[in-house]
């Protein structure tokens, strides 16, 4: 049951070549390697040995030509010249040694590739699963807070942008260092003081690419955040395209997308210019290094500088020669600061994917489970607020029995919708108590608590699947038969059979072929199918019409037989039926009793019963 | 699909058209500089001529210059070009999206118009930038090379000629299935943007309900399916490297068996066979790029099929060549139409369309001013009726006339604003009240907006929120009631001033008494305007000048309340359910309040 947890954040000291990175990159950095070393270790030792041993074959096969030359054609043309026949064993032997190295070589290289793709894309399959599920423990509010189309930018966007740098930059930032080492020795033993001015470049190279790479990621981060603004904006638009369609607000919507489309090119370009210029940048610092190096290689072998002690150690075979590795050590060099570059702007995607999964989770610290829950739900005193300073409910006592019936009566805006929401604890009260057969609901595990009770919404949602799937969505383990029957109990199954594929019918789009009230009956039947103690009722039968809603009714009556039912209703045989009536008024009860008692006392209910009339 | 592509490039054209000139420079003068650098390292060095390297190095430093200048210029119109390109995609898919009809937008889901604007743009416009700079560099080495080694030794080239077709060949088999897999690929990123929409959405019933583990499960089922099918793509990619790579490996040692023959007969020197080597390896670095940028095409020849089937796609309903602009009055009429919902694209949504047609031969007429209830059962065609009147489809049989012309010759600007109508699903867009409210009449004065909350008796609770008309509404209108939702919705309709107002069930979360003052203040205050008012509630229609009583798409009766009752037995059957001691609260309240 517990999730796969992150590496924690250690300390701030990074490797040496994330200079430039900001402490916070450093740590998303760490944190991400961290992770894929955990479940890929011997895949990424393995993917290093063939890094190793490519890098190896590709270095034969770039010497192979002196070696031809030198120890094959060389003495075939001395022997022809000496008149005694060329023999081509030697170099049939030979090339088949270099074909045998190189296919070794090819396969190895194929083989870290293949592993590098089961690397990232396993690595991008871990986290979105992980975030996800992180996501379902995650309070109802922060679903207030944030748009639908941010949280799915990140599931795409932001974990695709890891596939690049995982694939791709560790593989490459790999290779280099192998040459870098290479070159490096071999140019420390030509000459110290050209060694210098190598490093002096490389060096610079650097520098100029961390700078570049600080300035463009600020860039970047405006520019993943336009996306993931573009993102918000297409998603409840589309969502809301036939309104946009009846208002003819085609124009205006498309005027408010060109500007945060404008936004979003604006930033995408600065970031990628910048990072475009990067590439020229190195490769002409390259050549003012081989110039450099020339220059003072030259003045150190043909002027006269006696106090300089070493000048006597550079011929110009060694200048030669070292322009070469010089050529081979700033390459891979400038290689490997903008895969570091590019490494580190994928951070900022990493970071919104870590967001996500460092968001605070509904707090659930109830430890214990309603074994043989009884629906025995009190309210104690309860305050309770969305924002703090804004009080919306004040000290509502509510004491119930278990299978009363239990109404709420109260103009919008008294808080019906707000008390129902805190039985299930979608959002933690301020003050007070409320209890389930006795326990403070905070102390009953979150999962037991919300088993004990079925809700049915004001607003419908259902999931891609078949009408079974939806009405099964109350109770996992519900039969077929028991759905039909929960689908029958709530008057469904008529024009569920009248569907095209009946039950088995898919569907999707959150049942867009259905009408609402065939989609509210499906709501119905799936909380029916839950079978529960407790169930919250919030204007469930406000769009069924009249015929259906008479089978609705009877199922609903059934159904709430022996339960305790909270309900938010209009419909005048519920509110005289229930055992107890609360008329809510800005958050206050106003009045708490039964149809007689309240009308009796000739109070705000008396007034709604009688009175609300047209004027 | 290219044509479309390119003609979106539209004002980026200069950007996108200099980017490979000034690449083309670039790699002019980066072929001169190893020619410096030989030069600077015979004469200069091998030379021991100070005063040479000097002058190379000057000559190398300049050039450097240069194509520092051109990189950088390259580099930046190829960054304006192609996030201007994106711009220009996302822009064109918007508009042209907003032209859907809504039979257009059942074809495609939410969450696959996100993948596509998104995602998919994405790929297109990195794989446009990287084919603007590659494109040029890559095809002119790898001539400039092939020329090269056929002036050399044109026996030896024929082992070039040899490799291209085999290495042709096999690329091709490789792209043609990589790039079937990637289309596949695309459609599962939609089922996974889906799987967290549709979560996302319903966090409340998944919470309700404690089905995190399940949604996981199905999550998890979709992030697997797209894991696999990535993994197979890239794999199978992954193949044109080893391929590329055996074939230029066997020109070398095939290079180096005949070479080191030609060089014993004396027909090719040593010099020669050794840069026959270089120019491999050039040849070798130009095919990389050559096989990156078909990996990118491949990568992206998905995503530019899915955008320009939008892009592409035709919207079913469009304005007349002569569009009449005004709509005289409210008079409305329908003569023998019929109607069936498209059905939509995929072969598993198909199953979903209910075998029933919508509508059979509905004829009615209602004259300007008159207020009409709808009355039917779930799924009669209420809904289908008043999508038909404000032509978010188009009947498959008959006419359907407002204000005495066919609703095809109207333009649908003037149509849709003459015919208002309250959707059943009340939808609200993150902004203030206001904002909302203006959706109505961009130009409304915030007094005009507040007598149309009067009249839709939601005056009195906008402003007892905390910022009155300016107060923020969430996305959806989360930190909304249904009926506060519902009302503003009938609010920023009556904005339009519309000489028909359709209510598609849109007081349903109201209690009855706010329904009744909507009605009432609809009746005094707007005369003129015809309505159309489909509701559950018998009460809220039985003061209506007529009903309209539907039954699986067909008019069963349309008259009076009363006469209604006398003859219509549906009609009978809904008043005695409603009125068997089982009505609404507040509509008893408001029956006892008249007898008081």
């Amino acid at each position: 049951m517990r999730q796969p947890q992150f590496g924690a954040p250690r300390g701030p000291q990074g490797p040496v070549g994330l200079q430039s990175a900001s402490r916070e990159q450093r740590r998303v950095m760490l944190r991400l390697l961290r992770f894929v070393m955990r479940h890929y270790r011997w895949s990424l030792l393995v993917v290093c040995l063939c890094i190793l041993l490519s890098s190896v074959t590709s270095l034969v096969s770039s010497l192979f030509t002196r070696t031809l030359i030198d120890d094959y054609i060389a003495p075939l043309l001395a022997s022809t010249a000496a008149g005694a026949g060329a023999d081509y064993a030697p170099l049939a032997l030979g090339l088949l040694r270099l074909g045998a190295v190189l296919l070794l070589g090819t396969a190895c290289g194929y083989l870290y590739n293949r592993l590098m793709i089961r690397v990232s894309q396993g690595t991008m399959l871990r986290l979105r699963k992980h975030i996800f599920q992180r996501m379902q423990h995650l309070p109802v509010a922060y679903f207030d807070r944030h748009s639908h189309g941010e949280l799915m930018s990140v599931y795409t966007n932001d974990v695709d942008s890891l596939r690049q740098m995982i694939s791709s930059a560790m593989s490459q930032v790999l290779s280099s260092l192998i040459t870098i080492v290479a070159t490096f020795t071999s140019m420390i033993v030509l000459s110290v003081p050209l060694t210098l001015v190598s490093i002096l470049i490389a060096a610079l190279m650097v520098y100029v690419t961390g700078r570049l790479g600080r300035w463009s990621r600020s860039y970047f981060r405006t520019s993943q955040e336009s996306v993931a603004r573009v993102n918000g904006f297409i998603e409840e638009m589309l969502s809301g395209q036939r309104v946009v369609k009846v208002f003819c607000h085609e124009e205006q919507a498309i005027a408010d997308f060109e500007t945060i489309n404008e936004r979003l090119r604006h930033a995408a370009c600065q970031a990628s210019r910048i990072t475009s210029v990067v590439m020229p940048i190195n490769g002409n610092l390259g050549n003012l290094g081989y110039v450099l190096i020339a220059v003072v290689g030259a003045v150190l072998a043909l002027g006269d500088f006696p106090l300089l002690p070493f000048q006597s150690a550079v011929s110009l075979g060694t200048i030669v020669a070292f322009l070469q590795l010089n050529k081979s050590f700033t390459q891979p060099i400038s290689h490997v600061s903008q895969e570091i570059n590019s490494v580190l702007n994928a951070t900022v995607g990493a970071e919104r994917v870590f967001r996500l999964a460092d968001a605070e989770p509904e707090a659930d610290e109830g430890e214990q489970t309603l074994e043989n829950p009884q629906g025995d739900v009190d309210f104690r005193h309860v305050d309770f607020s969305y924002v703090e300073g804004k009080q919306v409910l004040y000290d509502i006592h509510i004491n119930t029995e278990p299978g009363q019936k239990i109404a709420f009566v109260g103009g919008t805006g008294a808080g019906k919708t707000t008390i129902i929401n805190l039985i299930n604890r979608f959002y933690d009260i301020q003050r007070g108590e409320i209890l389930y057969d006795g326990i403070p609901i905070v102390q009953i595990d979150k999962g037991s608590l919300r088993r004990s009770m079925a809700i049915v919404l004001q607003e419908t949602h259902l999931f891609t699947g078949t009408v079974l799937d939806n009405i099964r969505y109350g109770r996992l383990d519900a039969t077929d038969e028991e759905c039909v029957e929960a689908a029958r109990l709530v008057g469904a199954h008529e024009f569920i059979r009248r569907l095209a594929s009946g039950y088995n019918t898919v569907l999707q789009g959150d049942g867009g072929n259905l009408s609402q009230g065939e989609r509210q009956l499906l709501a119905i039947a799936r909380a029916a199918v839950a079978n529960p103690p407790v169930l919250i009722l919030d204007e469930a039968t406000s769009s069924v019409d009249t015929r259906t809603e008479q089978m609705v009714q009877r199922g609903m009556d059934s159904i709430m037989k022996g339960r305790t039912t909270f309900i938010i209703a209009h419909r005048l045989s519920t509110v005289r039926g229930a055992d107890q009536i609360i008329v809510l008024d800005h958050g206050h009860i106003a009045e708490q009793g039964t149809h007689a008692q309240l009308l009796a006392l000739r109070g705000q209910y008396y007034q709604l019963y009688t009175h609300n009339g047209i004027d | 699909m290219l044509r479309t592509l390119y003609n979106q490039i539209g004002r980026y054209r200069g950007a996108a058209l200099a980017t490979p000139l000034l690449t083309t420079a670039e790699v002019v003068v980066d072929v001169l500089i190893p020619y410096v650098t030989a030069q600077l390292i015979d004469r200069g060095l091998t030379g021991g001529d100070l005063q040479a390297v000097w002058r190379y190095g000057a000559g190398m430093l300049l050039l450097a210059l240069l194509s520092l200048m051109l990189g950088v210029a390259a580099g930046w119109s190829s960054a304006y070009a192609s996030t201007g390109f994106a711009a220009n995609l996302r822009s064109a898919m918007y508009r042209r999206i907003q032209q859907f009809s809504f039979a257009n937008i059942d074809r495609f889901s939410t969450s696959g118009l996100v993948t596509r604007m998104t995602t998919d743009v994405q790929s297109l416009q990195q794989a446009f930038q990287q084919i603007m700079r590659i494109s040029v560099r890559a095809p002119l080495r790898l001539v400039l090379s092939v020329v090269m080694c056929m002036v050399i030794d044109p026996r030896l080239s024929l082992i070039f000629l040899v490799a291209m077709v085999l290495l042709g060949t096999a690329l091709w088999c490789i792209i043609s299935r990589v790039r079937r897999l990637f289309q596949q690929v695309f459609t599962r990123y939609d089922d996974l943007n889906r799987s967290v929409q549709e979560n996302v959405r319903a966090i409340r019933v998944v919470k309700a309900f404690v089905r995190e583990d399940y949604e996981n499960d199905k999550f998890a089922r979709a992030a697997e399916a797209l894991a696999r099918l990535y993994m197979r793509a890239e794999s199978l990619m992954a193949l044109n490297h080893p391929v590329m790579n055996l074939v230029m490996y066997g020109c070398i040692i095939a290079l180096s068996w005949w070479g080191a023959h030609f060089v014993v007969d004396g027909t090719l020197t040593t010099g020669r066979l050794a840069s026959l080597f270089t120019y491999v390896m050039s040849i070798l670095q130009a095919l990389m790029m050559l096989s990156m940028i078909f990996v990118m095409l491949t990568q992206s020849a998905a995503s530019a099929a899915r955008v320009c089937a939008i892009l592409e796609e035709k919207p079913d309903i469009t304005n007349p060549s002569t569009p009449v602009c005004d709509v005289p009055d409210g008079r409305l009429e329908l003569r023998g139409v019929r109607f069936d919902y498209p059905s939509p694209e995929t072969k598993t949504a198909s199953q979903h369309t209910s075998k029933r047609s919508a509508l059979y031969d509905v004829s009615f007429a209602v004259s300007s001013g008159e207020t009409i209830g709808i009355i039917g059962g779930t799924g009669s065609g209420k809904s289908t009726l008043v999508s038909l009147i404000c032509r978010l489809y188009d009947p498959r049989e008959g006419v359907v006339m407002v204000g005495g012309r066919d609703v095809r010759e109207y333009d649908l600007h003037a149509l849709r604003t003459s015919v208002a109508v309250v959707l059943q699903q009340s939808t609200l867009f993150s902004g203030t009240v206001l904002e909302n409210l203006r959706w109505g009449r961009p130009d409304a004065t915030p007094e005009e907006c507040r007598h149309a909350c009067r009249l839709a008796q939601a005056d009195d609770f906008v402003n007892e929120m905390p910022q009155g008309y300016d107060t923020y509404i969430e996305q959806g209108g989360a930190n909304l009631s249904g009926g506060q939702r519902q009302r503003l919705c009938i609010a920023r309709a009556l904005l339009k001033q519309p000489r028909i107002l359709l209510l598609d069930d849109s007081t349903s979360a109201c209690d009855t008494a706010t329904d009744a003052r909507i009605q009432q203040a609809f009746r005094e205050q707007l005369p003129g305007m015809t309505k159309l008012i489909i509701a559950q509630r018998i009460s809220s229609v039985r003061h209506c000048d007529r009903i309209l009583v539907m039954d699986n798409g067909v008019v069963t009766g349309f008259d009076t309340h009363e006469r209604l009752l006398q003859s219509n037995a549906l009609y009978q059957e809904i008043f005695a359910l409603q009125h068997a001691d089982e009505g609404d609260f507040d509509e008893a309240a408001s029956q006892k309040g008249g007898v008081s």
